[in-house]
């Protein structure tokens, strides 16, 4: 990566200018996207939820090697806690009980009040949010205790594991008492409001946020929304990494042993691994959540964990720059093929010869083989430590100059 | 009697139908350097294991600096101040050689979630402390210029010295080196054993397993020597190479 480098510690003034352009390109795509309808925009939305899914992942595969198959599962607990919690669906669930055992359920209606038990619940975003990091959170550790002593494929399955139950929760947990509404999901979830601003606008507006003077698609507005989280993932994660437990982290990755004989509390620092990366998920999930209006247990499959670690490992696995690539390309650029691809074929032969989702499942696997075979470390790995670091400088200065 | 450091007496440790270890302890005085030797399978490295809490003893008294500790986790050891090297090197490839000592910093440091995150002032200190300290050991032991190369990629010899640098940083009370000399030439062996002597100068006492008998003799203050899971001998390197017991243990005496 000669133009873009985001090698704060080598080549700080390079990488400043680089975050800086891409910043500015992230800030301008809304605007101009939305000239060509906001299904692009919503694209996006969609990456950056991926974003923040692959980096907390990543801080758990990547920084700690502990592979972990379930993944998806905290998007799931984030989402759903927020489906819950910011819906008429408590009123469902309080109605549940009622039907199951009336004493118990006219108990809770009294504490609850005749408000909550026709509407449900609706919480703020600054309390529902913060609550879905920590629910995740709490969920990784509950993940992690089983697993501390396991390693490599044992970890691997009980993780996947993990991830099954509890979609197969999500599914099931409807009925005597209605947590989630089964297969049906959760509908009518309340969109993001901050400031008294909903992010998917007023009633009658279109779906156009106002802000101020400022008026934007709803899209655009959550896209501003999840950029802001994505930095602040990229923010947190990052400096997790350059510090005391990162390195506790990496070390427990390359030697478990050794981690252990240097006073590291291997136990307690992977629980952290596995709580921190499931906080990022979580709080995606309520994103996700808040922003479709709907969740279902179908969302949340093993394919999707199997999706967000195939964003780590393809992007560049422990290098935050490279995960964050695999997200975009791996979120983004299957549903680009989506929409180019049969005009293309229209425009070509006339006729679409091959379906978009047909060719798109097609370049998404072979885009995996060819990656892993001639990329192993991932697209955008991270910089390896060289040898002789003035040597390696000098090396990459005299290729930049060819090129000028 | 000189302060006691180490006071370990009465390990015993069985695996399955093999008794690997019995009724074995050492007394090792504060600012000694000193030696466990004897024959490949005799025990050397689980007694090492069972002291550094690799391995849980069946039974045994463990003492440190006067206090007893319980060898029950390895973190918990070097938490007390006992640090080790492998004897098959153990680095985290990976890392650079400095990151490599600043995670045995991680032990005597605090900052957790909020200080990484946040980067406050106490935060920063400390990061600023553990990287200094890291830098001061690699030039301690010799390979400072090398702080920035992956440590899997430094020769054989510098990966030995890293890991004493990466022990030491955990500040040890006791230094345990587990045949840091294996695959060393007669030019490398010299030099760690000036660095040994240089550690102990500098007030941590140390104990070492090694094979070569010529290195011990010269190089420790105090020996054991253990065969088949037993002691057979203690006391000065002079008293143990005439000691007919050790003769026989690694010559093959007459039956």
């Amino acid at each position: 990566m000669a133009i873009l480098t985001f090698d704060t510690a080598h080549k700080p003034r390079q990488s400043w200018a680089s975050m800086a352009v891409l910043l500015a390109v992230m800030v301008a795509f809304p605007f101009i996207a939305s000239h060509f309808g906001n299904s692009w925009v919503r694209i996006l939305d969609m990456a950056l939820l991926y974003i923040m899914l692959a980096l907390g992942l990543n801080i758990v595969v990547g920084f700690a090697g502990l592979l972990d198959l379930g993944y998806i599962a905290f998007f799931a607990v984030g989402a759903y806690l927020t489906g819950l919690l910011s819906s008429p669906q408590f009123a469902a669930l309080l109605e549940s009980v009622v039907n199951y055992s009336p004493a118990l359920g006219d108990a809770l209606v009294k504490l609850f009040g005749e408000q909550i038990h026709t509407d449900g619940i609706h919480l703020s975003v600054w309390f529902i949010v913060p609550l879905a990091g920590l629910i995740a959170a709490l969920f990784g550790a509950l993940l992690g205790a089983p697993t501390l002593k396991l390693r490599g494929d044992y970890l691997a399955i009980v993780t996947l594991g993990f991830g099954e139950i509890i979609r197969i929760f999500m599914n099931n947990l409807n009925d005597p008492i209605n947590f989630t509404n089964g297969p049906q999901g959760i509908n009518l979830i309340d969109p993001i409001r901050i400031f008294g601003v909903s992010l998917a606008g007023e009633a009658g507006s279109k779906a156009t946020v106002h802000l101020g003077a400022l008026s934007m698609p709803s899209v655009n507005a959550y896209y501003f929304l999840f950029l802001l989280l994505g930095i602040a993932t990229i923010f947190m994660t990052s400096r997790l990494q350059h510090s005391r437990l990162g390195r506790a982290w990496v070390a427990i990755r390359e030697d478990e042993i050794a981690a252990k004989a240097m006073g590291i509390n291997t136990r307690n620092v992977k629980l952290l691994a596995f709580s921190m990366g499931a906080s990022f998920g979580g709080v995606a999930g309520s994103m996700f959540a808040a922003f479709q209006g709907f969740v279902s247990p179908e969302s949340f499959s093993l394919t999707e964990s199997v999706a967000v670690l195939a964003m780590v490992v393809l992007g560049g696995i422990g290098h935050i720059p490279g995960v964050v690539m695999g997200g975009v390309l791996l979120a983004a650029l299957p549903e680009v093929l989506r929409h180019v691809v049969e005009p293309a074929q229209q425009a070509l032969f006339g006729k679409v010869v091959i379906e978009a989702e047909v060719l798109r499942q097609l370049l998404y696997g072979l885009a995996m083989v060819v990656i892993m075979l001639y990329r192993p470390a991932g697209l955008w790995p991270s910089p390896r430590k060289e040898d002789r670091p003035a040597a390696a400088l000098a090396k990459e200065e005299h290729e930049e100059n060819e090129h000028a | 009697m000189p302060e006691l450091l180490l006071n370990i007496s009465g390990v015993n440790k069985r695996f399955g139908g093999l008794q690997a270890l019995t009724e074995v302890g050492v007394s090792i005085a504060k600012g000694q350097i000193y030696g466990l030797i004897g024959p490949n399978g005799a025990g050397k490295t689980t007694f090492f294991n069972v002291i550094t809490g690799l391995y849980q003893p069946d039974t045994g008294r463990f003492e440190l600096a006067g206090q007893p500790y319980s060898p029950s986790a390895p973190h918990a050891v070097a938490r007390a101040g006992i640090a080790r090297t492998f004897q098959n090197i153990r680095l985290f490839g990976e890392m650079s050689a400095l990151e490599n000592v600043m995670v045995g910093r991680h032990v005597r440091t605090h900052q957790g979630v909020f200080g990484a995150i946040f980067r406050h002032k106490a935060a920063r200190a400390e990061e600023a402390a553990i990287r200094a300290r890291a830098q001061e050991l690699l030039d301690f032991v010799g390979i400072g210029q090398y702080a920035h190369r992956t440590a899997r990629y430094l020769s054989y010899g510098d990966q030995r010295r890293l890991e004493i640098a990466r022990a030491l940083a955990t500040d040890p009370k006791l230094l345990a080196l587990d045949e840091p000399a294996a695959g060393m030439n007669a030019t490398e062996k010299l030099a760690l054993r000036e660095l040994l002597v240089k550690i102990r100068d500098a007030g941590i006492t140390i104990l070492l397993i090694e094979h070569d008998v010529k290195l011990m003799m010269g190089l420790c203050d105090r020996i054991s020597v253990l065969e088949y899971g037993k002691l057979i001998a203690e006391g000065l390197p002079a008293d143990i190479q005439k000691n007919q017991a050790v003769i026989d243990a690694y010559l093959g005496g007459a039956h």
